[in-house]
């Protein structure tokens, strides 16, 4: 078992679906909410992920596919 | 022994020991070292600083290190009088911190000097990092001084030139296939599996004190007051946020009168994700996919944008992104009002400052200071246009033909 940090943001159209739900489901994944903000028309999520790396990867891959955009929590790692 | 006491979470306020950790285990948000002030103050006075050494480190009682700093001679870069371009854009105080004088010509100096001394204590015998450029060169010179191993992790798709600029200090360096975000998603696996000291991770919260050092030196430069204005570039958004932290300190510890700086935040329109945060009155950084010139502020998730938006917001200052036409316009004008060769990055803080000016957001007679992060020579050839001499045969006449000087 691994822990990721991750944020999510998610466009409109995808705030009102339980994809976070999904995620834990579909791929064994235990996620725990740390910080979020979401209104009608966007939302943010900030929380940690616990799984094998495997399934952790997978369910990422699979949430950008659905239109959310994954990013690591403590921002872009590479500098100028 | 340094009055540095603890690591504190920015959002929620936990506290941690001082050790190498940069995120809060609860909200994951990031952390900061905080201080003794009282005893701070108690030691510290304008006489006794300006005892020190001409470099960064005269302010060392005011940085979080126990030991002997790992120094290349950064700091106490020049504050320029800049009347020529001040005329040239309608301001009648303007200064120019020129902080590409540094040893490898960024202010990343200042921070990765504090990182490394901090690495060298806490007992790591390697250091890592991952740039596009100032950062690697930085690191590279640092770890060459300490006698630290250095690992150098840089995109494949970096020109050779940058490479150059970090490889003479001879680190392991390591040209990774692939986009920005296989870098990034790389070294988050360095960091969970390796044991080394991450200058700009692990070691964050040390690494962002050395930018204080900035606003010190700006302090002192104007006879220990603070600007009315300041104007500087955003990547992550920590040198912001620090240069703001600085002007506090100097006033909490009464070196300076109380702080009533107005800071202006600026990027390139291809990755401002403060700057349109701010104009979008939200209190959230939304993460760009970033295209820019100006390489060396292109980060799209800014780890500290929030906390740069709040101090643009609660200083009464402001925010201001610029084309990368209008940045290397702005590095074209500052080499020829004031002689001062800066890489893209100081383009679009002049280009920005211009349009903030024009547009009488910073005003004629405020004293105001832009802050140049970086040398020209690094990115010298966005500029090649600029190369359009006249050729001559080695003869006065073929001279006075071309120039039509009268004999
Ligand atoms: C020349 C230059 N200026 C400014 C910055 C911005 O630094 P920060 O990430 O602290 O906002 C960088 C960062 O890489 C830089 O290389
Ligand atoms: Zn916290």
């Amino acid at each position: 078992m691994v822990t990721r940090q991750v944020m999510f943001t998610f466009p409109s159209e995808l705030v009102e679906e339980p994809l976070i739900y999904y995620l834990g489901q579909k791929f064994n994944i235990i996620t725990s909410i740390r910080r979020a903000d979401v209104s009608e028309n966007k939302g943010w999520v900030v929380l940690e992920l616990e799984g094998e790396e495997k399934d952790i990867e997978r369910g990422l891959v699979w949430m950008a596919g659905k239109g959310v955009r994954v990013d690591p929590v403590s921002g872009d790692l590479v500098e100028g | 022994m340094s009055y540095a006491t603890a690591l504190r979470c920015r959002k929620c306020g936990h506290e941690y020991p001082l050790k190498p950790l940069n995120v809060c285990n609860f909200c994951l948000s990031p952390l900061e070292v905080i201080y003794d002030y009282k005893s701070m103050t108690k030691a510290i006075s304008q006489e006794k600083l300006a005892e020190g050494p001409f470099t960064m480190w005269r302010y060392k009682d005011m940085l979080p290190v126990e030991s002997d700093a790992v120094d290349i001679g950064t700091g106490f870069t020049s504050l320029v009088k800049a009347d020529n371009l001040g005329r040239e854009l309608g301001l009648d105080h303007l200064y120019i911190k020129n902080d590409g004088l540094n040893p490898t010509f960024s202010f990343k100096d200042r921070v990765v000097s504090v990182a490394m001394t901090k690495a060298r204590e806490f007992g790591f015998d390697t250091v890592a990092c991952a740039s596009t450029g100032n950062l690697a060169a930085s690191v590279a010179a640092h770890a060459a001084k300490a006698k630290l191993k250095a690992y150098v992790f840089v995109p494949a798709s970096v020109e050779t030139g940058k490479l150059i600029g970090a490889a003479i200090y001879n680190p392991v360096l390591i040209t990774v296939d692939g986009n920005y975000d296989d870098v990034n998603r790389l070294c988050r696996q360095l960091v969970e599996k390796y044991n080394w000291g991450f200058i700009n991770i692990n070691l964050r919260p040390y690494y962002a004190e050395g930018s204080k050092t900035l606003s010190y030196e700006v302090a002192e430069q104007l006879g220990w007051r603070a600007p009315d204005c300041v104007i500087a570039p955003a990547a992550s958004g920590l040198l912001f946020t620090r240069i703001w932290k600085g002007l506090d300190e100097l006033a909490m510890m009464r070196l300076i009168e109380p702080v009533n700086t107005h800071m202006f935040v600026c990027q390139a329109t291809g990755c401002s994700p403060i700057v349109s945060a701010f104009q979008a009155g939200s209190l959230h950084v939304n993460p760009v996919e970033p295209s820019t010139i100006a390489q060396s502020i292109a980060i799209g998730n800014p780890a500290d944008g929030y906390y740069a938006l709040r101090v643009a917001r609660q200083s009464g200052g402001g925010a201001s992104a610029v084309t990368d036409e209008e940045a290397i316009a702005g590095m074209k004008l500052l080499s020829q009002t004031e002689g001062i060769f800066t890489e893209a990055v100081g383009g679009v803080v002049i280009g920005a400052l211009k349009k903030l000016v024009a547009s009488k957001v910073i005003k004629k007679n405020e004293v105001t200071v832009a802050f140049i992060t970086g040398a020209g020579p690094k990115t010298q050839d966005i500029v090649a246009d600029t190369v359009q001499p006249f050729n001559i045969r080695p003869t006065l006449e073929s001279l006075e033909e071309v120039l039509n000087v009268p004999a």
